[in-house]
């Protein structure tokens, strides 16, 4: 019997693509956002009024991610930006493979931000670098304000938190500075915004944002 | 829920070291899990069964998991604290400025090799 030390990441073969992908985002000035939460928090909808907000501004490019449909992409492409959909056929996360595979269908030169919607899951998509500048994490007032505590990892690995669905709060018994409270003890330089997709509110903080980010 | 593709990346680099996959089986292999790797043990071993039962070197490898603690130091005080619940702030001091010692590798560290006979 013998023993052989080894000492490699396992994710190490994804991290080498995300670096790749990486490297092409920078060398074609995109600046990317990998935007993840759990099924329905309102991604793709925040998506959407970004997208018509930013429009004529900033040229976007939009990768949906799906474990089933190209509902999403159909959604973006009907806002007339360009959007690639990966089906992972009930993968639950987004790999930096099946994006760079995407990514042949991006126009990187035409594109200022890149936005990649992951499959709804807080778990899995925390370890997965897929060459993002950010991972922005959504959470709607709809699913409580302990989120941040059950998938600590998520808010650890995000560098913003977009609070969604903050029209419904009247009707909700969620804590939303309860909710600040426990995503900043998980990582205190988040950058957190209220949104609501219904009445519009917190997009125009959120799109000075993302605008700042490019023009930096 | 993303146990299978780890466990598929994990006897991926097992295979990589295993100097002659005829000539010799897998005893064990060694991964190193930080409490914040987001890794469900009992998930990952029934995943690494799965995929271990179609590697021939592999089918009576067993799979030992170092769960490695969350420490983090202070950068104010440099007090260490392994700590249980994800609040990263120093007990000591309240400080929110601290660093990640250990906690969220996610590593494959040695594996055990055996001559076929
Ligand atoms: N009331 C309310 N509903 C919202 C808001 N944002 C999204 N929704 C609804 O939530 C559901 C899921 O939204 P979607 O954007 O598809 O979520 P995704 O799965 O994260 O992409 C849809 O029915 C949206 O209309 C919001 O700010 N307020
Ligand atoms: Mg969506
Ligand atoms: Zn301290």
């Amino acid at each position: 019997m013998s023993v052989i030390t080894i000492e490699r990441k396992v994710l190490e073969k994804n991290d080498q693509i995300a670096q790749k992908n990486r490297d092409d985002f920078t060398a074609n000035k995109v600046f990317p956002i990998n935007i993840v939460s759990s099924p329905g928090s309102g991604k793709t909808s925040i998506l959407e009024k970004t997208i018509e907000h930013l429009k004529g501004k900033l040229k976007i490019s939009v990768i949906e991610g799906d474990v089933q449909t190209d509902n999403d992409a159909r959604r973006i492409s009907a806002l007339g930006v360009p959007a690639v959909q990966i089906v992972t056929h009930g993968g639950c996360h987004l790999e930096a493979r099946l994006v760079r595979d995407a990514m042949d269908n991006v126009d990187l030169h035409n594109t200022q931000i890149l936005v990649i919607e992951n499959v709804g899951n807080l778990v899995c998509p925390a370890n997965y670098d897929l060459g993002e500048a950010h991972k922005v994490v959504v959470v709607s007032t709809t699913e409580g304000d302990d989120k941040p505590v059950k998938y600590p990892n998520m808010f650890r690995n995000s560098s913003v938190l977009i609070i969604n669905k903050i029209d419904l709060l009247p009707y909700l018994n969620c804590n939303v500075e309860q909710l600040e409270k426990n995503a900043l003890q998980i990582n205190p330089s988040l950058k957190i915004f209220r949104t609501s997709c219904t009445t519009g509110e917190g997009i125009d903080q959120w799109c000075s944002w993302l605008e700042l980010q490019v023009l930096k | 829920m993303h146990e299978m593709s780890v466990a598929q990346n994990i006897i991926d680099i097992v295979l990589q070291h295993l100097p002659d996959q005829n000539a010799h089986t897998v005893k064990s292999v060694n991964v190193k899990i930080g409490k914040m790797a987001g890794i469900v043990p009992d998930s990952l071993e029934f995943s690494f069964r799965v995929i271990a039962a179609d590697t021939p070197c592999m089918i009576d490898a067993e799979l030992k998991m170092q769960l490695v603690p969350l420490i983090i130091r202070c950068n104010g005080c440099t007090k260490e604290t392994n700590i249980d619940d994800p609040v990263f702030m120093c007990p000591g001091c309240n400080s929110a400025d601290v660093t990640v010692l250990s906690g969220t590798e996610l590593q494959v560290s040695e594996i055990e090799i055996e001559d076929t006979t």
